[in-house]
């Protein structure tokens, strides 16, 4: 049974030149205690999919069809007041930037006394132990005192820690952490990665973990789902999505990224841009751009298709004896 | 062996970071200097890649804006071609001097004038430094630059929100390749954009490294970009050279502690599922930065004398190394 199920997710973003399909047909889901990663390119759609399951789409933004389900809860219809007991209580959130996601104002204290508060049923007193055991938990020294000062007099890192311990304070069984540890250094993000695993397995959270770096990606992840340009274009286990890529445009992915063990003289490049929203060619949407390209891929769109271990958006793996 | 293109020697730049005058005669507060960047030597040859790396903080982008002038080091000094580029900034030949030297910024979406077209963006250099008036001839060299990297002639009519970040930085590159430089300083050059881009840009560079002959200083924290594009490697911290070696070797074999937790901290492509053992604690406040060596308070190797002596940058024949443990062989 899984925990979060996402069927169909579209995503649109009405404009007066027509009507922008941000996300199309994004299916996947994610079990208990599981880790998914997210990975693809700026604009692929990785982020967006996390806001839509969140519920924080950016107005005009919205679903335009398929559904979310959290623990066999339909959340994607849901009024905001309902939605907003969801997030926080059952969906956490970790960002990018943790010093924009702190408010600079509070204590660090009484944000995750009021996080606390708001969720569950304990008293100020109760919440603020708990408070400081989170802090504890999350490897930040000094807890007891630490917990009254504010954002500013905390480094990246242990802002980072803070921001995760607000996620995990009413104890979520999702956790969506978008590209957590893209703001810091590499010292620093190893630590955060580890804390973030350990703390997730300790409470049989799932993740899904939106990042661009595949480094992460492979050292954290059971599954990987890649995206491009607003859809899924392979989906399974790390492992074979990292070694043995079915899709052509993660084969490209994986050969671009410089190779700490192997030396070569040029990078692999995959030529040409992303597409934009507005110009989204027929058929695969990586066609321009695909090495193995023929003639059905321009006229119709793959569907996500079985390729050895993993499953494809790709015409190569047609079961009917139409590639090439 | 030829005289290096690019040698600086005990580069030093301290901002002064202290309460304003008043504050400090009635709060009795004292001068606060920060050492950003203190006594950091190094030779690039010309024609080869010199990469510094380190984490936020450590001073590399401080040496880069050094080296193009844009600060004047409190000590030490920098020449270039065998002249003192420093003295030379001051006086009516800076100029001359500058066309020599330029740089390529991290972020192109800050660093192009959105107001400007691509070839005015272009053709600023070209005009500033008086090498080209005609308006015919400032266009083929703009259509050339722009053919260069990889991008169309008819591109030099469109604005920089037109273009996708890997086409901005080809644009940044352009533009510091109008004036013919010899030595490029390029701080962070692709750490804004995403791995298929950053492959096409690193891949232009190289290219025209090989065509133009060019000189890079190479900032990143990224250490597998280093390691493709760079000869030599500096690893800095907290301000100061903690090691440099060519690269070959700082990879094989990495001397200083520091060096090995970043290499250590690279997670693994093709390992899945393998935890890294990630190293405690941060990077000092550069303010108030601990006695000895700086690296002391996260080393697993320090000793009494790392916490109080700091360790000189001592050479054998394939590395310089400021380590007091790798000097007492206890490494």
């Amino acid at each position: 049974m899984s925990l979060l199920r996402v069927e169909h997710l579209v995503v649109e973003f009405p404009g007066r030149r027509g009507t922008l399909r941000a996300l199309d047909d994004v299916s996947f889901d994610i079990a208990p205690g599981e880790i998914l990663g997210v990975v693809g390119e700026s604009g692929a759609g990785k982020s967006l999919t996390g806001a839509a399951i969140i519920g924080l789409l950016e107005p005009p933004g919205h679903v335009a069809g398929g559904a979310i389900h959290l623990d066999g809860q339909r959340i994607d219809k849901l009024p905001p007041e309902q939605m907003r007991k969801i997030r926080g209580r059952k969906i956490g959130a970790i960002f990018q930037d943790p010093l924009t996601s702190l408010n600079p104002l509070y204590s660090i204290g009484r944000m995750l006394v009021e996080t606390i508060m708001t969720h569950l049923p304990v008293g100020a007193a109760e919440a603020r132990q708990r408070a400081i055991q989170l802090l504890k938990d999350t490897g930040i020294p000094a807890a007891e005192e630490r917990i009254d000062h504010y954002p500013h007099q905390f480094s990246g890192g242990m802002r980072q820690r803070v921001v995760i311990a607000l996620a995990l304070a009413a104890e979520p069984q999702l956790i969506v952490a978008d590209e957590p540890t893209t703001a810091l250094d590499v010292s620093i993000q190893a630590q955060i990665i580890t804390l973030l695993q350990r703390l997730c397995k300790e409470r049989g959270a799932a993740v899904m973990l939106i990042t661009h770096d595949m480094g992460v990606i492979a050292e954290t992840c059971d599954r990987v789902a890649v995206m491009y340009a607003g859809r899924i274009v392979e989906i399974g286990p790390v492992h074979e999505i990292i070694n043995q890529p079915s899709h052509p445009y993660t084969r490209g992915l994986m050969a671009c990224i410089p190779d700490m063990s192997r030396e070569r003289d040029l990078l692999h490049q995959i030529d040409g841009a992303m597409p934009r929203l507005t110009a989204i060619p027929p058929g695969c949407a990586f066609n321009p751009r695909c090495e193995q390209v023929f003639e059905r891929c321009r006229q119709d769109r793959p569907e996500l298709l079985a390729a050895g271990a993993t499953r494809a958006a790709c015409w190569l793996h047609a079961q009917d004896g139409a590639a090439p | 062996m030829s005289t290096p293109l690019v040698q600086a020697t005990d580069l030093a730049m301290t901002f002064d970071v202290s309460a304003p005058w008043l504050n400090r005669v009635l709060e009795r507060k004292p001068r606060l200097l920060l050492h950003a960047v203190d006594g950091v030597s190094f030779a690039i040859e010309r024609g080869k890649t010199l990469a510094l790396v380190g984490e936020s903080g450590c001073g590399k982008s401080t040496v880069a804006r050094l080296l193009v002038g844009l600060h004047e080091p409190t000590r030490g000094q920098f020449r270039f071609d065998g002249l003192d580029a420093h003295a030379i900034y001051k006086t009516g030949h800076g100029l001359k001097l500058r066309r020599r030297i330029q740089m390529i910024f991290q972020d192109p979406y800050a660093s192009l004038n959105p107001r400007w077209r691509v070839e005015d963006i272009i053709a600023e250099p070209l005009r500033e430094h008086g090498l080209l008036s005609d308006n015919a001839a400032v266009r083929e060299r703009v259509e050339a630059l722009l053919y260069s990297v990889g991008l169309a002639a008819p591109d030099r009519i469109k604005y920089p929100h037109q273009f996708s970040g890997g086409q901005r930085q080809r644009i940044s590159i352009a533009r510091a390749l109008a004036t013919q430089p010899e030595f490029l300083v390029c701080d962070e050059p692709t750490s804004a954009l995403d791995v298929s881009v950053q492959a096409q840009v690193l891949n232009i560079m190289k290219e025209l490294q090989a065509e133009l002959g060019l000189t890079y200083l190479f900032i990143s924290h990224n250490l597998a970009v280093v390691r493709h594009v760079s000869d030599q490697v500096g690893v800095m911290y907290l301000g100061r050279l903690v090691e440099l070696a060519d690269k070959q070797v700082l990879f094989d074999h990495p001397r200083h502690p520091y060096t090995r937790m970043l290499l250590d901290a690279i997670p693994k492509m093709h390992d899945t599922g393998r935890a890294r053992t990630p190293v405690q604690g941060e990077v000092p406040n550069p303010l108030n930065p601990p006695a000895g060596c700086a690296f002391n308070p996260r080393c697993p190797h320090a000793n009494d004398r790392c916490r109080s002596e700091r360790p000189v940058m001592l050479s054998s024949d394939t590395a310089h190394v400021a380590c007091h443990a790798v000097e007492e062989q206890r490494l």
